[in-house]
Parts: structure tokens; C-alpha cells; sequence
């Protein structure tokens, strides 16, 4: 039986939640593997928005001079695509397997600061609903006599100045209404959620590492995690910052970004691109992580250069830092720049490169298992280097200045966001779909998941290649018939309903199997990292007691040794090794103190929609109950421990700000 | 934890709370890194309107500076008394180090409605505006530091006292208070100063 110890009751604020099963026991809960869950669900649910948003806008380009939606609501749906998509469904998704991988990859029982994890949910959730709130109480209007000065409908009431924003047309005078308004605000919200998760990442891969897991033994997933941080932690500042001057001259009458007043529009594209280019590999390297794991576990072979790898990311993460202007080679920046900027663009290939070439040694002579983790593992190489080719095209000013703004651009970051990204992103999913639920995936519909995506991927997003050579812009809501860009872009429709049909096929297996699927044993896959020695679905106290790391790959190393050849025999004992692992791994022989489930993150996270509304509508109580929000969050937050007390003799030390104890 | 001797931790040898605070330093560096450059960015423009040196007061502002420099050295003192688990002398200096702040934070307000009344207005022009939101948003992490100092002042009223080694650590409250006084030393010489 478990031996999990319940904690005395203390008086607080409220009392302490305790319920361990319904609706409270999520909402208050501080488990990693929980809020991994939860963020899972929350994104694909954003995917699944951002992507009707995407067939809306296909199913009026499908033919010329169409007129199923108007100029406004094409505006707001391709902004709200973008924004949508970019920070409510890949980087949370990501931060879904950050939450429920990362502690068991580094034998750890949860992350560094428990309650900052879900405070850094709840803050996602809080903002999402905020900025999607738009479309209830937003307005967008249009500047006096432009051409979009109609009655516009409620899908047009949310932000329609582009995902990136450019001043001055996000500005007031070009985008009024409120809507721009909650874009602003509600990415500055998001943005809170993500650095005080980098902040719980970072400290938790430097400090909850176990027995043993120095830092070169870690996984290439979890590496990638701590690029990943960095990268949030040192350019979330940046666009936090230019948010707060575009609030500034939205609602305050400044003019940091409007030449009118001395302001300068090209410093936003400066600060939102310093910002937007890291942002670009926080979307793409947990994607890489995922991979370096698929990759060598269904090809039976050791990662082929491991520390190449893990220097690659960083290396990537180090020069994502200086490429930002690449985006702005059509804006006001002076030759020398544009140079610099080309061959920094063309540098940055190289570790991308060097990644591609460690995959593909890796996958080289070993035995494959193309099950459909792997599938999308090497669809994920092949999509990328497409992406990544055309990407390459984008470093040389003259060609990029042709290309800018046209489907040529929509094409490429679609590769390397989609077909990169998402396919990563399956992969882990399938991946790990027996150690999160206990059950195994169907592999047919698994497959057939696949080869619909991959097929309606390249459908989709293939055509925008040349649409966009023959000089369709983007951002436009329709062309006319004489363009002769209508056969394409109608094919470029289907592909994106083939799309729409292969995710309800997944949807369809995911719910089927997490209910009727077959039950996995605990090492489906014959793995190799640690998180896979333990039982599945994982116990909620993760290792029943700290593992102890002897090398890189070690799960693997325990059950395979080699003989003269360097071959991978299978030791005499894993048999029983295995059936040990899972008896210990059910029954922890010491107690375990979990850290208890606490409803003050959520309030405090509530609290901070209500700002927003404050700063938009000018409304003191708006602000009060914001602000209250944040003081008993905070409040009840610092008097409360992190676990119960046990043999509680003495008053609990306090303090008034939101910090955890250990 | 409890079991910290069966499940091992801090591989680094730094506390975890420790750590995570410094990371949440060095991404402020940021924050403000954005800012000054901004400022820096519009301070070599022209702009019409009344400008930052007709109105401003360099001999008062250095006494705020000074004022604001003295609360680091109080701070010093109340860790150090709390090393030597003085609980009194802490409370003391954890009261001056608040004060000190509250009195930088009533000069920038002063300074502020003083530079409005003078027609040097957020939306005067672009420079007023940078002046306000850079100088502004290190006025709220002060506000902020003062909120902090007290709340750990009145736990130090209780009888347990303060301690170093748990709950919300006199050491963290110090490493930010440090840190908002350096920005200022940086802020007072790139605004005022050059």
C-alpha cells in the first residue's frame, strides 16, 4: 500500500484544500505531472481554436474574389491565428511535457517550486481567456474613411494588426477599439506565466538533479528544456517592455512608437523581433528535444554525438540572439545591418545543421522501429530541413526583400513551426502516451494520423511556395481571378481540411485509447532514459526512492550490456531487474511528503485579467479587485507551508510575498 | 524537505530559493536593460517642448540618491544583526532600510508633481515620456521593496522572530534591495548626470 502520510490540518486564509479526486483536486493541485496534464489539454484545446481559425481563412482564399468573410473579420482571424497559436498552443504544449517530463527525467519528485508551476499555469489560462475575452467585450473599428469602415461583427472584434503588431497600424489612430488593446495585455499576462516558468525550469534542472545525474548525463530533452528557459528568461523582458510602451501609447497619449511625436515605429520591429527570433527557437527546440529521444530508442542505437547535440541547442539558443533584423530586411536598416544580419542568419544554420546530421547518424545502420512516434520523428527531420532550407533563402537581402511578406514566408514558417514543431510535439505525444496513461495508443489509427498529416501538411503549405514567388501576398482577403492563383490556392484549401480531418483522427485515438487501449507495461519501448523505470501511468510520488545515475542513458546501461563488437546484449538479470523495478516502484519503502495542493496561485493568477481590464476601461474597482486578488494570494500564499506540517508544535514562519519554502 | 537526506539535492551547493531568485535578477537586468536603451535610444533625438535639464534639480536628486545608497548600508546592518541573531537591532534597521525607501520614494514624487506643474508632462514629448516610464518603473520596484521590507519587519514582530534559514529570507529581500539600488546608481548617471 502507499505510504503517503496524511498531513495535520492547519488554519489559514481557508482551509486547506484536501480533495484528492474531482474537479478542486485539479484546480488547487501543485503536481507537476497534473499541471503537465492540464496544460496538454488547455493548448490542444487553443490548437484546436487557432486551427478553425486557419480553415476560416483558407475557406475564403479558396477561390478569387470570395466573399465569405469580410476585410475586417479576415484581419482579426489571421491575427488571432498567429497570436493563437504561437503563445497559446505550441508554448504551452511545450511547457506541458517541460512539466511532466522534466522531473522524472532528472529523478526528481517535482519541480524546484511546486506552486510557482501552477501559479505559472493558471496565469497561461488567465490569459488566454482574457485575450480571447475580446470577442465578447472587444471593439475594432477603423481609421475615418478607410476602406474597413464598416459595421463590424463580433468575429472582427479582436485584434487585427498582424501577430508581430507593426506600429503605427497597431497604434490607435489605425487600429482603434479595444481590441489591440487586449492584444497587448493579454500577451504581457502570458508572457508572466512563461518567465515564472523558465525561472521554476532553470532552477529545477541546476538543483533537483539526483544521485548521480551530472549535467552531461542528463537527457537531450531535458537540455533542450534548459535552452529553452534561458531563452524565455532573457527575451520575455524585452517584449514585456515594448508591450508596456505600446499600453503606454495606446492609453496614455505617449509616442514611443509614432513618428508624430518623435517616436520611432522601426524601434518596435527592434525590440519584437529581439524578442520574436529567440521566441521562434523556444517553439522549435523542445521539438528537437523530443526527437533526440524518439530517434535513438526505435533505432536502438546510442544518440550519435551526444555533447554535439546539446552545444548545437545552446549554440542555437546563443545566436537566436543575434539574427533578430533578418525579419526587418525591408524596414529602415542601414546596408551594413542587412549584411551582418544575412551572415549571422547563414551562421545560425550551422548547429541547426549539425543536429540534423547527429539525427540522421543516429537512425544510420540501426534497426528501426517505424512505429508511429518514429514516423512523425522522421517526418519532423524531413519537414524541418525544408523549412530550414527555405529558411537559409531568407539570409540573402535581395532575394528576402522579394520575398517578403508573400506566401513564400507563410510557407517557410509553417514548415519549420509545423511541420518542425508539431511534428515534434505528435511524436512526444505518442511517445509518451503509455507513460502518462498507462495505456497503449492505436497504432493503425496512429498511423493513419500520420500519412493524413504529412500528406495534407505538404498540400498545404508546399503551394504557398510558388503561390508566394508568383507574388501572392500575404494578409490580403482576396485576389482577383486574372492572378491566376486560384488553382493553387483551392488545393492549398483541401490540404488544410485533410489537416483538419487527420487531427479528429487523433483526437478519435487519443480518446479511444485512454479508455479502451490496451494496457502497456511499464517499458513499452525498451527505453532508455529513467523516466521509463518507473511504473506507468506514474505513481503521483514519482521515484519511490532518489535513483542513482551511473551514466548517460542509464535505464538503458541497466538493462543492456555489450559484448566484443560494441553490440547491446541484454543482460542476464533485466528480466527480473524489470519486475523489481515495478514492485519498488508501486510500493516506496520510506515515507513520502508530497507538497499539499494550495488555491492560492489560482487567486493570485485570477487577479491579474482584472488589471487588464482595469488598465483598458480606466476602472478603479476593476483595479481594487485585482489588486486584492494579488495581496490574499500573495498573502495567504507566504503563511502557508509548502507541505503540511507534520508534528506542527510551532507557529509557521510567514512573510507577505510569494515565495516557496522548500 | 523532510527527507532531504534520502532524496538529495542542490548539486550546485546553492539554495534552490537562492538560485531561483537569482535567476529572477538576472532576467530584471533585462527589464531595465530594455528600457535604458530605449531612453538612451530618444535622449540623442530632437524633440519639441520643454526639455528634462529645464526643469530638473540636480542637487536635490543626489540627496534622494544618497538617501537610497545610506538604505543598502542598513540593509548590511539588519543582515548582519540578524547573523548574529540580534532580533531587536534587525527589526531596527529592517524599519530604517523601509523608511530610508519610503523617503527616495516621496522625493521621486515631489520631483514628478514638480516637473508636471512645469509643463513637463508624460505625453509632453518623447523624452518626458521615456523619463517617466524608466524612472517610474524603478519608483514601483522601490514601492515594491518598501512592501517587502515592512511585511518582514512585522513577522520580526512576532515572537519566533526572523530566522535565515526559513520562510521568506531576509537574504532575498536584501539581494533585491541591493540590486534596486545599483539600477538607480545607473539610472541617476545615464539620466541626470550625462
Amino acid at each position: 500500500m502507499t505510504k503517503i502520510i496524511e498531513p495535520k490540518k492547519q488554519r489559514n486564509i481557508f482551509s486547506r484544500p484536501s480533495s484528492e479526486e474531482g474537479v478542486w483536486s485539479w484546480i488547487t493541485t501543485v503536481d507537476h505531472k497534473r499541471i503537465g496534464i492540464m496544460y496538454g489539454y488547455a493548448a490542444f484545446f487553443f490548437l484546436l481554436v487557432g486551427g478553425l481559425e486557419a480553415l476560416l481563412l483558407r475557406i475564403q482564399l479558396s477561390q478569387p474574389d470570395n466573399n465569405f468573410l469580410s476585410a475586417a473579420e479576415y484581419n482579426a482571424m489571421f491575427t488571432m491565428h498567429g497570436t493563437t497559436m504561437i503563445f497559446l498552443a505550441i508554448m504551452p504544449i511545450s511547457a506541458a511535457f517541460f512539466n511532466y517530463l522534466l522531473p522524472l527525467q532528472i529523478g526528481a519528485r517535482d519541480v524546484a517550486f511546486p506552486r510557482l508551476n501552477a501559479l505559472s499555469f493558471w496565469i497561461f489560462i488567465a490569459g488566454g481567456l482574457f485575450l480571447y475575452s475580446t470577442f465578447l467585450f472587444g471593439t475594432a473599428g477603423a481609421p475615418e474613411g478607410g476602406y474597413l469602415a464598416e459595421e463590424v461583427s463580433r468575429l472582427a472584434s479582436a485584434p487585427n494588426g498582424g501577430w508581430f503588431g507593426y506600429q503605427p497600424n497597431a497604434g490607435l489612430k489605425y487600429s482603434p477599439g479595444t481590441a489591440m488593446d487586449y492584444w497587448a495585455i493579454g500577451l504581457q499576462i502570458l508572457g508572466i506565466a512563461s518567465l515564472v516558468s523558465a525561472f521554476n525550469f532553470i532552477t529545477t534542472i541546476l538543483n533537483m538533479r539526483t544521485k548521480g545525474m551530472r549535467l552531461m548525463r542528463m537527457p537531450v530533452f531535458t537540455w533542450m528544456t534548459f535552452a529553452v528557459s534561458f531563452l524565455l528568461a532573457f527575451s520575455l523582458p524585452i517584449i514585456a517592455i515594448a508591450l508596456f510602451f505600446v499600453t503606454f501609447d495606446r492609453q496614455f497619449g505617449t509616442t514611443f512608437f509614432l513618428t508624430e511625436g518623435g517616436g520611432d515605429p522601426v524601434l518596435w520591429q527592434h525590440l519584437f523581433w529581439l524578442f520574436g527570433h529567440p521566441e521562434v527557437y523556444i517553439l522549435i527546440l523542445p521539438a528537437f528535444g523530443i526527437v533526440s529521444e524518439v530517434l535513438p530508442t526505435f533505432s536502438r542505437k546510442p544518440l550519435f554525438g551526444y555533447p554535439a547535440i546539446v552545444f548545437a541547442g545552446f549554440g542555437i539558443a546563443f545566436i537566436g540572439f543575434g539574427v533578430w533584423a533578418h525579419h526587418m530586411f525591408a524596414s529602415a536598416i542601414s546596408p551594413v545591418a542587412q549584411a551582418g544580419f544575412g551572415l549571422s542568419t547563414m551562421i545560425i544554420a550551422v548547429p541547426t545543421g549539425v543536429k540534423i546530421f547527429n539525427w540522421l547518424g543516429t537512425i544510420w545502420g540501426g534497426r528501426l522501429t517505424l512505429n508511429t512516434p518514429m514516423l512523425f520523428a522522421l517526418g519532423f527531420i524531413g519537414m524541418f530541413v525544408i523549412g530550414g532550407l527555405s529558411g537559409v533563402t531568407h539570409s540573402v537581402v535581395p532575394a528576402d526583400t522579394q520575398q517578403t511578406d508573400t506566401y513564400y514566408i507563410v510557407a517557410h514558417f509553417h514548415y519549420v513551426l509545423f511541420g518542425g514543431a508539431l511534428f515534434g510535439i505528435f511524436s512526444g505525444l505518442y511517445f509518451w502516451f503509455p507513460k502518462v496513461w498507462g495505456r497503449m495508443y492505436n497504432e493503425t489509427m496512429g498511423k493513419i494520423h500520420f500519412w493524413l498529416m504529412i500528406i495534407g501538411f505538404n498540400l498545404t503549405f508546399g503551394p504557398m511556395h510558388w503561390l508566394g514567388l508568383q507574388g501572392q501576398v500575404r494578409r490580403t482577403w482576396v485576389y482577383a481571378e486574372e492572378t491566376n492563383l486560384g488553382f493553387w490556392n483551392l488545393i492549398v484549401t483541401i490540404g488544410a481540411f485533410i489537416l483538419a480531418i487527420a487531427t479528429l483522427v487523433f483526437m478519435a485515438n487519443w480518446i479511444y485509447s485512454r479508455r479502451k487501449g490496451e494496457v502497456s507495461p511499464f517499458d513499452p519501448w525498451d527505453a532508455r532514459t529513467i523516466e521509463w523505470s518507473i511504473p506507468s501511468p506514474t505513481p503521483v510520488w514519482n521515484f519511490s526512492k532518489a535513483p542513482e545515475v551511473k551514466s548517460l542513458d542509464d535505464f538503458w546501461h541497466q538493462k543492456y550490456g555489450e559484448d566484443e563488437d560494441g553490440r547491446a546484449v541484454r543482460r542476464e538479470g533485466t528480466d527480473e531487474l524489470l519486475l523489481q523495478l515495478e514492485e519498488e516502484g508501486l510500493n516506496p519503502k520510506e515515507e513520502i511528503h508530497l507538497p499539499s495542493p494550495s488555491y492560492f496561485p489560482v487567486i493570485m493568477a485570477f487577479g491579474l485579467p482584472f488589471l487588464g481590464y482595469a488598465i483598458i476601461y480606466k476602472s478603479i474597482p476593476l483595479a481594487l479587485i485585482g489588486v486584492i486578488m494579488l495581496l490574499i494570494g500573495g498573502f495567504g500564499w507566504g503563511t502557508e507551508p509548502l507541505e503540511e506540517e507534520f508534528e506542527s508544535s510551532e507557529e509557521e514562519p510567514e512573510s507577505g510575498e510569494s515565495k516557496n519554502y522548500e | 524537505m523532510s527527507d532531504a537526506q534520502a532524496y538529495p539535492h542542490e548539486p550546485t551547493g546553492v539554495e534552490t530559493r537562492k538560485l531561483g531568485f537569482w535567476v529572477f535578477l538576472s532576467t530584471e537586468i533585462l527589464f531595465f536593460g530594455t528600457l535604458i536603451t530605449t531612453f538612451l535610444i530618444f535622449k540623442g533625438r530632437d524633440f519639441p517642448g520643454i526639455k528634462l535639464t529645464d526643469v530638473y534639480d540636480i542637487p536635490f536628486t543626489s540627496v534622494s540618491s544618497f538617501v537610497l545608497l545610506m538604505s543598502s548600508l542598513t540593509m548590511v546592518l539588519a543582515h548582519n544583526a540578524l547573523e548574529t541573531n540580534d532580533q531587536e537591532k534587525t527589526r531596527v534597521w529592517l524599519l530604517a532600510t523601509a523608511m530610508l525607501g519610503a523617503v527616495f520614494l516621496a522625493g521621486q514624487i515631489y520631483e514628478f508633481t514638480e516637473f508636471y506643474h512645469k509643463g513637463f508632462e508624460l505625453s509632453t514629448n518623447i523624452f518626458s515620456s521615456t523619463f517617466y516610464v524608466l524612472t517610474g518603473f524603478h519608483g514601483l520596484h522601490v514601492f515594491i521593496g518598501v512592501v517587502l521590507l515592512l511585511a518582514l519587519w512585522g513577522i520580526g514582530q512576532r515572537q519566533k522572530g526572523l530566522s535565515l534559514n526559513e520562510g521568506m529570507n531576509l537574504e532575498f529581500i536584501a539581494l533585491y534591495w541591493h540590486f534596486v539600488d545599483i539600477v538607480w546608481i545607473v539610472l541617476f548617471t545615464v539620466v541626470y548626470l550625462i
